[in-house]
């Protein structure tokens, strides 16, 4: 039997999107074959119950970028239906219950602050030039869960460059769309509203940190944070920020939404590490998604060898 | 058929099946495979949360019974505190067996050092000498007024179940707001029948001196 390592799977080799959403089918069927002996009249409505569709546009020439891994893919359907996206709503389901009727189209990205070319960017713009890659990488929650998701994007250090930031920008600041007519979860105020987030600026030019369009080779859902997000992956999961509109350079550290709810709990950097633990659960062990077992968490994610040298000398458990 | 045979007969069967549905939806939707990608996750929520919904319910019986004159009320008092025990059960099975797979240590850590668990356990804990001793056999044993006390416990249970699920959630704490909300008014009234029973108590005392110094 030939064994492909999932770094030589091509986003076009990836099972289409179509057979993924028939798995639910197939559970329900095959199950409700089962159970249909008690419940015979509920199995047949559950049967007759559509699959949501998510008319996601394939990014076309995607090439292999680096950094991948041989672990499992987390199936299309838990990326795009389990989501911590609180403009939707707090609940996992909100974001693809309620993302639908966000517009992204037109999008602007404002690049400004401390740099040589600020400028208001149309995203096909900002896309223009880039070598598009797909990226498998690990996502671990700050909740002790995990996936591997293959984004499509291309580095973030691409759009720093051209922005051209003076000596003196030492953090990069992002901002979320805030647009509460269409995302309703921000007409309460879970979070302080617009959600931002913020690296530092060697944290931001490392070849680790993507700007994400898509994933599976298509643009992203609404709910994986549709149309431009950045993907951290040795980072907790928020610290990924979402439907991006903003990137601002900045001499101080600026400040981040999760940092603002609770500064105790959640730092700025919010590396992964299963030695601090979040004050209320551990970080040493967490839930991939689609296993029972729990597995260990591994220091910065598994991405040690290429991040860690970026924290020597600092004391993890006071830069949590 | 007298109403007391309707209620045990009717009444307390169709209680029974529908106080069971919450567990039976979840099973189904397991079945059904829609459940969330953590399904984990959703066992654990939905069991915390009925078992604070019956703890909440079976805290109304009595207030209910008293305002509205309908005796009857108490005879599903325990049936609905035995609820808020059984899924209180399967909440911690949830969180032993599927979340840790009897990790003693891990379990033992949650324990012992996140305030929520602590909290969340010892309710817990507090609900099974309730279960215990809710035979009739045993209020005869302990005798009404000390089992009364006993039952006491019942309170410090909820107000443990509301303050566990408050220090769980991240940022949007409507939810155990809510729930902190109708236990509050449940105590409340409790509070008040007190206040009330004491105010006739002297009122009586009154009208009796009164009639002493008439006499």
């Amino acid at each position: 039997m030939l064994i492909k390592r999932p770094s030589d799977i091509k986003a076009s080799e990836i099972t289409p999107e179509g057979l993924y959403l028939n798995r639910r089918e197939f559970i329900r069927a095959s199950s409700g074959a089962a159970v249909g002996v008690a419940f015979a009249g509920l199995g047949a409505a559950s049967l007759a119950a559509p699959a949501p569709a998510f008319a996601q546009e394939p990014l076309g020439d995607v090439k292999k970028g680096p950094f991948g891994t041989d672990e499992k893919l987390t199936p299309y359907d838990d990326v795009t239906t389990y989501n911590n996206f609180y403009e939707f709503g707090t609940d996992k389901s909100d974001p693809s219950r309620y993302a639908g009727r966000l517009q992204t189209k037109p999008w602007t990205v404002k690049i400004d602050g401390l740099c040589d070319k600020p400028a208001d960017y149309h995203l096909e713009d900002l896309l223009k030039g880039q070598a598009l890659e797909e990226r498998i990488y690990r996502l671990r929650c700050v909740e002790a869960w995990s996936m591997v998701i293959p984004w499509v994007g291309f580095p973030l250090a691409n759009v720093i460059n051209r922005a051209q930031p003076t000596s003196q920008a030492k953090f990069v600041a992002f901002t979320t769309l805030y647009r509460p007519s269409q995302m309703p979860g921000q007409r309460y105020p879970a979070l302080d509203w617009p959600y931002v987030e913020g690296l530092r600026m060697d944290e931001a030019l490392h070849p680790l940190t993507i700007l994400a369009v898509g994933l599976y080779g298509k643009t992203l859902p609404n709910q994986d944070g549709a149309p431009i997000r950045l993907v951290v992956p040795w980072k907790y999961g928020f610290k990924s920020i979402k439907s991006i509109v903003r990137i601002s350079f900045v001499d101080r550290q600026p400040p981040t939404a999760w940092n603002k709810e609770n500064s105790h709990e959640y730092g700025f950097y919010s590396n992964v590490n299963p030695e601090v633990d979040h004050p209320r659960w551990s970080q040493a062990r967490e839930r991939r998604i689609g296993e029972f077992f729990r597995r260990k968490t591994l220091m910065f994610n598994g991405y040690g060898d290429q991040v860690a040298k970026l924290y020597e000398g600092m004391d993890l458990r006071k830069y949590y | 058929m007298t109403e007391a045979q309707f209620v045990r007969r009717v009444v307390k069967p169709a209680v029974f099946v529908a106080a069971l549905a919450p567990f039976l939806y979840l099973l189904w939707r397991a079945a059904m495979g829609e459940l969330s990608a953590n399904p984990i996750e959703d066992i654990t929520l939905t069991t915390g949360r009925w078992t604070l919904r019956f703890l909440m319910i079976t805290l109304a019986v009595t207030p209910l019974r008293r305002l509205t004159g309908w005796q009857p009320a108490i005879r599903f008092r325990r049936m609905l505190g035995l609820f808020a025990f059984f899924y209180g059960t399967l909440h911690l099975l949830t969180y032993v067996v599927l979340d840790q797979f009897f990790a003693w240590h891990y379990i033992l850590q949650d324990v012992a050092k996140r305030p929520y668990i602590t909290v969340g356990f010892t309710a817990f804990v507090l609900m099974v000498p309730l279960a215990l001793t809710s035979t009739s056999a045993m209020i005869r044993r302990l005798g009404g007024r000390r089992w009364a006390l006993l039952h006491r416990l019942v309170y410090l249970s909820a107000i443990g179940g509301v303050v566990h699920y408050w220090w769980k959630v991240k940022a949007d704490t409507r939810d155990p707001f809510a729930y902190a909300a109708i236990l509050m008014a449940l105590l409340a009234v409790r509070v008040w029948f007190v206040v009330r029973k004491a105010a006739a108590r002297r009122g009586a005392v009154t009208a009796v001196e009164a009639r002493a110094a008439n006499g």
